[in-house]
């Protein structure tokens, strides 16, 4: 449930082989949304209106009252399309992005922040990296990634000095990681983003070093939002109407859209004012409300959240 | 006969009456916020921060409970971050809101805020602490009625890890300050068993910036007092055995019903979660001029579950509120 941003191209930066970072701005030059260290936006891939790929994208700036949301993105031939768009795109050009979504913030309470970054994975670090720079947080940040090929690397100098260290070979990157992670003071949280081999890599050798799950932070890209769901239809058994409810638009959303007026409060699957019963069909539960038992009764859904198990559902409405 | 009115007519027209029907219970009841409800008397809702005519006594009141209990105000070291994001977002909400008095100037880290209610013109710098006469949350709650409390989100749960309450009703922020959400929810009855609280939980946990939610939450308080805190329960503990000996007239003079509208907010940088709490008191008089107002008032409390009722601390005056109440019907 992301508002949506319609924003410009303000200007691209080519300078690392392979990796495009982009600098998207408001029309009007004003204030972006500030974010969360971490957050990235869902860029829709294409021209507005089209049902064009959304990728997300972490923002690598600079996160409160932001001017601008600067966005990194290596180009990937064998990708979807989302990558090579995003290296086609030119100055002005227009690009829809949903608000900022965090699922990878930093903990505020942590006594010190292991940053390791692998190749584009540098980029939800960066963003980290700057707030523990603003608040004067205990960092470290580990940054492999090939040799000539780092994005972003003269930001991380700049920031961290010292505190950076930077991989370049394989063996390298093994022995200095498993070093630094057996040499951290007992409160220090792990955060790390790259290719999911490399992350693996990473919280193996640190649940082998003996790091609880709590400390280690893995970088995985919106996983928290439910999904659009697929389409199906409502049939009313007072009138015998059929409402359609297509994906991405909630049962709740479809009934008050045909004109039935439905008691709501939350819209969110927990407050449990929505409940309708169900005369036949079977529902896809999605609620945090009803109870294992109700939901296996599979007679009442709460139809802000909840969609059909299959392509019909007959309501008690 | 006309009978002077005890408070202020925008006491009355702008009060939120929190029963949507004749029967409480505990639910999730949260809703996307700001959102203008219209009530028999007026109206409510319309923002996240509310100033009314009672803001300049507030402000005095919580800088004198605050003067006199510095433990109503405590930030957890690691809150600090949290403690500006309130600040920056808290102004820009006001700022929106009462453009005519308000203001937020320059788009950062260097700001001025301006405050013509309380003749304030501030500059500051985001993250300094050296630019501000005072800590950013305490700082930031001389500026609205709200209290605030702010919830740090790690390890899968919610911390109140900091914050700033003077008008807390029956509860002590300085107890429960570094607990975990549901520990402060502990002495409320049937919050566990019926689920109410761990999906409040999961719900929090999924708040998302820019998108607030609110809900309401009430109780009876004797007397026009904000600050009626487990602290200082020996100075009003006894209120309620004694509105029992009152006369009728004194009665509904004094007891108030009590709402809170309670705010939650996800803050942009810190990531931690915003709760503020509103209080507003109407006195018995006053509601029971609103004819729905009293009708409802009535059959909840008649309705309420002792436990409840004990929890609230009205257990004891209830069946007296219903029957002043009731002999009042048109
Ligand atoms: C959707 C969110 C929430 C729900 C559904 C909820 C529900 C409740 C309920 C039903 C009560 C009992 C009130 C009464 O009968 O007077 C209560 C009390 C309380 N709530 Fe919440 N609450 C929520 C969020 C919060 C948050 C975010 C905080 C902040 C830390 C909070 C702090 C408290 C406190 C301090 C009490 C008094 C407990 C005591 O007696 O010591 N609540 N809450
Ligand atoms: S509206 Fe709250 S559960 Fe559906």
């Amino acid at each position: 449930m992301s508002t949506s941003l319609s924003l410009v191209v303000a200007a691209v930066d080519d300078t690392v082989p392979g990796v495009r970072s982009v600098r998207l701005v408001r029309p009007d030059g004003g204030t972006l949304p500030g974010f969360t260290p971490g957050s990235h936006v869902l860029v829709t891939c294409g021209p507005p209106g089209t049902s064009a790929v959304a990728n997300a994208y972490s923002l690598t700036g600079d996160s409160v009252a932001p001017r601008a949301y600067t966005i990194s993105v290596l180009r990937l031939d064998a990708g979807r399309g989302g990558s090579r768009w995003v290296h086609a795109l030119a100055t002005g050009d227009r690009v829809e992005v949903t608000s900022p979504r965090s699922a990878f913030p930093p903990v505020l309470a942590a006594r010190r922040h292991l940053l390791v970054a692998g190749g584009i994975g540098v980029t939800p670090i960066l963003s980290h990296l700057r707030s523990a720079v603003r608040w004067g947080r205990d960092v470290e940040v580990l940054y492999a990634h090939r040799p000539g090929a780092a994005a972003h690397l003269e930001d991380l100098r700049d920031l961290a000095g010292d505190a950076l260290t930077c991989l370049t070979d394989r063996t390298a990157l093994g022995d200095h990681l498993e070093r630094r992670l057996a040499d951290q003071p007992v409160g220090t949280h792990l955060y790390t983003c790259g290719p999911a081999g490399f992350m693996d890599t990473v919280t193996l050798a640190a649940r082998r070093l003996g790091w609880p799950d709590e400390r280690i932070h893995v970088e995985h890209f919106g996983v928290d939002d439910l999904d659009p769901g697929e389409s199906f239809e409502a049939v009313l058994r007072a009138s015998g109407r059929t409402v359609p409810v297509p994906s991405g638009t909630s049962l709740l959303d479809a009934l008050e859209g045909a004109g039935l007026s439905v008691p709501n409060l939350c819209r969110q699957g927990v407050c449990g004012e929505c409940r309708v019963r169900v005369a036949a069909g079977t529902p896809l539960h999605r609620d945090l409300v009803l109870s294992d038992a109700e939901k296996a009764a599979a007679d009442t859904l709460l139809c802000c959240v909840s969609r059909a198990a299959d392509d019909r559902l007959e309501l008690d409405l | 006969m006309t009978t002077q009115p005890s408070v202020d007519r925008a006491l009355v027209t702008g009060f939120p009456f929190p029963f949507p029907t004749d029967r409480y219970r505990y639910t999730t009841n949260v809703e996307p916020a700001p959102r203008v409800v219209g009530t028999p008397a007026g109206q409510w809702g319309a923002s996240v921060v509310d100033v009314d005519g009672e803001y300049h006594r507030e402000l005095v009141e919580r800088a004198a409970v605050l003067e006199r209990d510095p433990s109503r105000y405590a930030v957890l070291d690691h809150m600090a971050p949290a403690c500006w994001d309130t600040m920056l977002t808290l102004m820009r909400e006001l700022a929106a809101t009462y453009p005519d008095v308000m203001s937020l100037d320059g788009d950062g880290p260097s700001y001025v805020w301006t405050n013509r209610l309380l003749d304030v013109e501030q500059p500051f710098t985001y993250a300094r602490p050296s630019t501000l006469p005072d800590e950013p949350l305490r700082y930031v709650a001389g500026q609205v009625q709200e209290d605030l409390v702010l919830l740090d989100q790690r390890d899968g749960d919610l911390w109140g890890d900091a914050g700033l309450v003077t008008f807390a009703a029956d509860w002590s922020f300085g107890f429960d300050v570094g607990m975990s959400f549901l520990e402060i929810h502990g002495p409320v009855p049937r919050l566990r068993e019926t689920g109410v609280i761990t999906r409040a939980r999961e719900f929090i946990m999924r708040l998302q910036p820019g998108a607030p939610y609110r809900r309401t939450n009430w109780t009876l308080t004797i007397g026009r007092q904000l600050d009626v805190s487990t602290e200082r329960y020996p100075e009003w503990g006894p209120d309620r055995p004694r509105i029992l000996t009152v006369d009728d007239t004194t009665f509904g003079r004094e007891v108030h019903l009590r709402t809170e509208v309670q705010h939650l907010v996800r803050l942009e940088e810190s990531g931690a979660v915003l709760f503020l709490i509103r209080t507003y008191l109407l006195p018995f008089e006053e509601l029971a001029r609103v004819e729905p107002w009293r009708a409802t008032t009535a059959a909840v409390l008649a309705d309420l579950p002792d436990d409840i009722a004990d929890y609230k601390g009205v257990a004891g005056y209830r069946d007296r509120a219903v029957t002043w109440l009731h002999a009042r019907t048109p």
